[in-house]
């Protein structure tokens, strides 16, 4: 049983960063996207984009820790105490990113636009650069067993986390990019479809390029960690190396939908394969998942509550994307239309 | 240097991982009431227009969509913040205790889903989904509203009643049941106390707005329209609370005496308690000041025995396992305010209610709006004090009787350093919000009168529905 539960946790992880990480990663490209007039396109196509789903994508964040800390308590409070930093940030920087966002589109005026869109850019690299630290520093076994506290600095600040929170913020700038090439298409702006397609390659690339430096940082600096990458592993790993490459080159021949899919099974690859090389490990080398799993009572409840998420909150989003992606779902309200040019009489 | 720094940043952290809690919870606990109850009203609002082709109410529930969107999405990141603080500030608390108290969170999680996706679906879906088709949409949002707030209550209300886990000789949970978890004896009346608090708040705060715009001479059929519904259903929902209420004063009454005795300042075990109004305790134990109304809180407690009902005083307790004075005296001053204001409110209510009952109409007196425009701000007080009352009535305990608060907070001693981070944050997303908010409504009103075709929910009925047909290009802004 705890062991399904491992595998439903590892699954909402895959989720969280394959929907949620790419509204990060647009996040990332409003950021670079220039000065007000130039990165105006971008930047609508981003608040398009990501506008009617980035809320719901978030709760995957929430289901997480649910389960984290109902399933596997003792696990949770020790990368807690540990990890209380990252942590902070990650929450704080949470808050300036969806309330920057929100407000962002109320305001008309170009100086709070500027403003409330740095609060949503600037942390939507920072935050997933903390998650990816966090997850090297459960990698790396920096987290003791036990409900203790780990170093509350190296824990967080050392070559795993480093390669960690680099790899989640290619990634997410990544999927993102590959994502907006098509929500361009979608809206029928060739212009930002080529633009993006652009950011995905270079992105395709960079987040390649970190994946195997980090193989080489991870051979001597979490050690089981790599051991189980080049091991039982090592089918996912290969799975992530041929999705990415396949995606890159879908890219760069203009094939958009296969690339979306390569490109999603590629980070999706990335995340599976972490999970299945710590196995059978919630905290490498100290506590397995079975020593540190809730009473089965627990875990049913868990895994009734799963259930019900297949069978109501699936279809829910599935309806959620189907009505978004056939554009019946393209603005708030409805007179967004006069906002800025009724003027008063 | 560093030497003399140390100590000075090393502070203990409990006191200041209970006010980051405490303020962070009383932020977010203001926009609870809007995510469950705005749904409601805006989906009468909703049905008025579509049902009976009202354009006043249909152009009010979708500005009222927009108006959530702003506030949902402050409700979201803040109740983001919560669920990082169980781990960021009561790290030892889910150690312990996680695998029975985090059970109705995996429940809560499904409904934040269901909430998160319908809300989206409704708030964008005003241009092109047919009408009842929309109106559909946002039903799914009001009942997971309703069922993620009894989810969380159910959590906290199993923090004052604690069951269905055994221990083992460590101390350790070794087996739970999730069903009695969930359905802990202080979940029914606490969760039905909460969720109709939401839309008593909702209502008053969504009504005040209206009522200032009245008094400002915009009396108006939208104004007025806005003004109905929302506070008809303050108004039939406060009698049910101040019912629930009771109820649910019996139930801490009957199980845990300690956090009633500091409710109705009773030092020892008595009958023929008196209901202090204000008053404090002092350090000695004696109460003093306030106005005593005799036995009436002996009276309350247990009506069929009348004054003879016996309270159990503070002292029955040893003192580290119940409030400390200061405590009981905010536990006792926030249940008077509670109370007064929750009277207050009520009687707002009937005046309301009286009003249509012999004129058929609302109060027109600049009194009543006058009276109305404050409700808003009251009706959230009185919901700040109803939880400060239930939660620092349980001190010293984080679980009742099994754990104290100072066992389950973090040993981080850097929390007085997030704690002035998350204030100064909030701060800025507060006024920023209800800047962001009055914005709207300024340009909203600049817009009336300047409607267009294509601007009329539901229009224009082009046809659409084929995946092939591009939406409209990106407006540039000129």
């Amino acid at each position: 049983m705890s062991t399904v539960v491992a595998a439903a946790l590892l699954l909402a992880i895959v989720l969280y960063a394959v929907f949620a990480g790419a509204d990060f990663g647009a996040g990332f490209w409003d950021l670079f996207a220039g000065g007000a007039r130039r990165g105006e396109e971008p930047r609508e196509v981003i608040a398009r984009a990501i506008g009617p789903v980035w809320e719901a994508n978030h709760v995957w964040l929430i289901f997480i820790f649910v389960v984290l800390w109902t399933a596997f308590p003792e696990a949770y409070a020790s990368i807690w105490l540990t990890l209380f930093v990252p942590f902070t940030i990650a929450a704080l920087g949470i808050v300036l990113r969806g309330a920057g966002f929100a407000f962002r589109k109320t305001v008309t005026r170009t100086r709070y636009r500027r403003l409330l869109g740095a609060a949503f850019a600037i942390p939507s690299v920072i935050v997933p650069y903390c998650m990816g630290a966090v997850a090297g520093a459960v990698a790396s076994g920096r987290v003791p067993a036990g409900g203790r506290a780990g170093d509350p600095v190296n824990s967080w600040i050392n070559p795993t986390s480093t390669i960690g929170g680099v790899l989640a913020v290619a990634v997410t700038a990544y999927l993102a990019s590959v994502y907006l090439v098509h929500d361009a298409g979608r809206l029928g702006d060739d212009t930002m479809v080529e633009y993006f397609r652009r950011r995905a390659v270079s992105a395709a690339t960079v987040t390649g390029i970190v994946s195997i430096a980090g193989i080489f940082v991870f051979a001597a600096d979490a050690t089981y960690l790599a051991s189980g990458l080049t091991s039982r592993a090592l089918p996912v790993v290969a799975l992530s190396v041929v999705c990415g490459t396949s995606s890159l080159v879908l890219l760069m021949r203009n094939t958009h939908r296969a690339a979306r899919l390569s490109a999603v099974a590629a980070v999706a690859a990335i995340v599976v394969a972490w999970g299945v090389a710590q196995w059978d490990y919630i905290l490498p080398e100290t506590l397995t998942i079975d020593q540190a799993a809730a009473p089965a009572g627990t875990l049913g409840a868990l895994a009734v509550a799963t259930v019900l998420l297949v069978v109501i909150v699936v279809p829910s989003f599935a309806l959620l994307y189907r009505l978004d992606q056939r554009g019946l779902l393209p603005e708030e309200g409805v007179d967004d239309t006069t906002i800025g040019t009724s003027a008063p009489r | 240097m560093m030497d003399g720094l140390a100590p000075l940043l090393a502070v203990n952290p409990v006191p200041w991982a209970r006010a980051q809690m405490a303020f962070t919870l009383a932020f977010h606990i203001i926009l609870v009431p809007l995510g469950v109850s705005w749904a409601a009203m805006t989906l009468i609002a909703n049905y008025r227009g579509v049902k009976h082709g009202d354009s006043d109410a249909l152009r009010l529930a979708q500005r009222w969509s927009k108006y959530m969107a702003v506030t949902f999405a402050v409700g979201a990141v803040t109740g983001t913040v919560l669920s990082f603080e169980f781990g960021l500030l009561w790290p030892r608390f889910m150690g312990q205790w996680g695998e029975a108290f985090g059970v109705p969170f995996a429940f809560e999680g499904l409904f934040f889903f269901t909430e998160a996706i319908f809300i989206a679906i409704y708030i964008f879906g005003w241009r092109r989904l047919r009408p009842w088709t929309h109106w559909w949409t946002g039903v799914p949002v009001v009942l997971a509203g309703i069922l993620g707030s009894v989810s969380v209550v159910a959590a906290n209300a199993w923090m004052n009643a604690p069951q269905g886990f055994t221990l083992d000789d460590s101390g350790r949970i070794a087996s739970v049941d999730p069903v009695s978890v969930i359905f802990n004896p202080s979940m029914p009346l606490q969760a039905a106390h909460m969720v109709i608090a939401a839309y008593v708040v909702g209502g008053f705060l969504v009504a005040s707005v209206y009522a200032a715009g009245m008094l400002r001479g915009r009396r108006d059929r939208y104004h007025r329209i806005g003004f109905i519904i929302a506070f008809s259903v303050a108004a039939v929902a406060i009698p049910v609370e101040l019912a629930v209420g009771d109820s649910l004063a019996r139930w801490v009454y009957n199980n845990q005496p300690v956090k009633f005795a500091a409710i109705e300042l009773v030092p020892t075990t008595s009958s023929d308690v008196p209901e202090t109004i204000l008053g404090r305790l002092n350090d000695d134990g004696t109460v003093s000041g306030g106005i005593p109304i005799p036995g009436l809180a002996s009276w309350l407690s247990n009506p069929s025995e009348g004054r003879a009902t016996v309270v159990q005083g503070l002292d029955t307790v040893p003192a580290d396992e119940r409030p400390t004075v200061r405590q009981v005296n905010i536990v006792h001053l926030a249940w008077d305010v509670m109370m007064g204001l929750g009277t207050l409110l009520f009687l707002v209510a009937l005046w309301y209610g009286a009003s249509w009952a012999f004129r058929r109409d609302m109060p027109q007196s600049r009194w009543f709006l006058r009276i109305a425009a404050s409700t808003g701000v009251l009706s959230v007080i009185t919901m700040e004090a109803g939880w400060i009352v239930t939660e620092v009535g349980r001190q010293p305990w984080i679980v009742y009787n099994y754990m104290k608060v100072e066992d389950a907070a973090t040993s981080n001693t850097g929390v007085w350093i997030t704690f002035i981070a998350v204030v100064v944050l909030y701060l800025a997303l507060g006024i920023t919000t209800i800047l962001v908010l009055r914005a709207m409504s300024r340009r909203f009103r600049l817009q009336d009168g300047d409607f267009e075709d294509h601007d009329v929910p539901y229009g224009p009925q082009t046809p659409i529905g084929t995946d092939t047909t591009p939406p409209e290009p990106i407006r540039k802004r000129s």
